[in-house]
């Protein structure tokens, strides 16, 4: 598909001053954008304390997202590297701080400063490799580690993002992973080709807390079933694959475990593509008392 | 950019340990007036970097802060946390240049944004 405008030009050239312009005129990219930030927003589930968070918007263009966190009363920084785009953030009059910024090239932020971070449309772009130097692989592992040590311990992320395929969405999300992030993906309207919106929604924490994971899980099915109860758009349904990061693996000790232990580790090498001995009935057999 | 932007921003530029806090090269200097929220200022309280802060507000010509890290009491006093709001949210640093304390790289800040993209052989 040639729409999509990753496939056109790299973002701080796509996004020149004609783009910038369009993008913040037209009413509909506005009234949608407006809608995703405030879903986002939604699932980052922040205290209902009253009390103004500081949060990042990365790829927050020409303002659009943070205008949603300033009228809820919340402190921000927006980050972007589209020049074009800021420029009309300033004319936009945008409340947060802005900052032109290469999100593959990691945050630069002090850790643990942040209480949430949301990014709309922006994280698959990150999957370009634009420029000679950029390895997607490496841009999404700079960005991912950054962006977790910069979040307060519990702080969650949120990124709307426009995955291309299959394979690109789990390049994502494995990257995310690597970084120490849990979390899952939450699908708005997976059946409609158009109003279908993925989001991914990742906690940052402790490893004690991921005992507590499931619970979170819940939640957020009871915040979507209210959502499916309120909302009065046609099928309209959400569901939710929540990922965690696998646990350690367990040494198996017990006895008659080690033969499996053994072609199972063998079986690794292989696929590592090393020289392996076959297996036959003398493999990870014990040697006789007299040997 | 305001100076709580600045308080969390530090240079990570391939090969710099310690990249916080930038300095700042003053050109131009505004206030915009922003709402007062005690609860935010106390939460920020904890999270700020004070020395940087304080340096910093110097840099742009506001020397009401106290030089050493406050006692958490003084929160509670409604004439520290305005000042401490004043240096925080409403100090603008609108032109100028930010610049790394290990290599001397400038960051230039242009109409309040400051351009933190790296060169190539930075990454």
């Amino acid at each position: 598909m040639s729409s999509r405008p990753e496939l056109k030009a790299p973002p701080e050239i796509f996004y020149d001053d004609v783009e910038a312009r369009k993008y913040t005129s037209s009413s509909r990219i506005i009234e949608i954008q407006a809608k995703l930030s405030e879903r986002a927003l939604e699932l980052l589930a922040l205290p209902d304390d009253g009390v103004p968070r500081l949060l990042l918007d990365i790829g927050c263009g020409s303002g659009l997202s943070g205008e949603t966190l300033s009228e809820n009363g919340h402190q921000w920084i927006g980050l972007d590297i589209s020049p074009s785009m800021l420029d009309i953030a300033l004319e936009r009059e945008a409340e947060g701080d802005l900052l032109l910024k290469d999100m593959g090239q990691g945050l630069g932020l002090r850790s643990g400063m942040i209480d949430g971070a949301i990014s709309i449309s922006a994280v698959q772009w990150l999957c370009n490799a634009d420029k000679s130097s950029h390895e997607p692989r490496l841009r999404l592992k700079a960005f991912f580690g950054s962006l977790y040590r910069c979040l307060a311990r519990g702080a969650r992320a949120v990124f709307q993002v426009y995955p291309e395929s299959l394979a690109q969405r789990e390049l994502i999300l494995s990257s995310a992973m690597r970084a120490g992030f849990a979390g899952g993906v939450v699908v708005d309207y997976p059946h409609s080709s158009k109003s279908r919106k993925e989001y991914l929604v990742l906690t940052c924490g402790p490893p004690s807390i991921n005992t507590e994971l499931p619970k979170a899980k819940l939640e957020d099915e009871e915040s979507c079933s209210d959502d499916e109860s309120s909302g009065d758009e046609e099928n309209q349904t959400v569901c939710i694959s929540d990922r965690h990061r696998p646990r350690k693996k367990q040494k198996t000790t017990k006895k008659g475990k080690v033969r499996d232990w053994v072609l199972k580790k063998k079986e690794q090498m292989r696929r590592k593509g090393n020289a392996v001995p076959l297996d036959t009935k003398y493999t990870a057999r014990k040697r006789k008392a007299r040997f | 950019m305001r100076l709580l932007t600045h308080n969390m921003l530090s240079s990570n530029i391939k090969g710099v340990t310690n990249g916080f806090p930038l300095l700042i090269e003053v050109e131009k200097v505004i206030e915009k007036p922003v709402d007062f929220n005690p609860d935010f200022l106390k939460n920020m309280f904890v999270k700020v970097d004070w020395k940087a802060l304080v340096d910093a507000s110097r840099s742009l010509g506001y020397a009401e802060l106290p030089e050493e890290t406050p006692e958490s009491s003084v929160i509670d006093s409604d004439d520290f946390l305005r000042k401490f709001h004043h240096a925080l949210l409403e100090l603008h640093l609108e032109e100028g240049a930010l610049v790394c304390p290990e290599t001397e790289r400038k960051f230039p800040v242009s109409k309040g944004i400051p351009n933190m993209l790296l060169h190539e052989d930075e990454v």
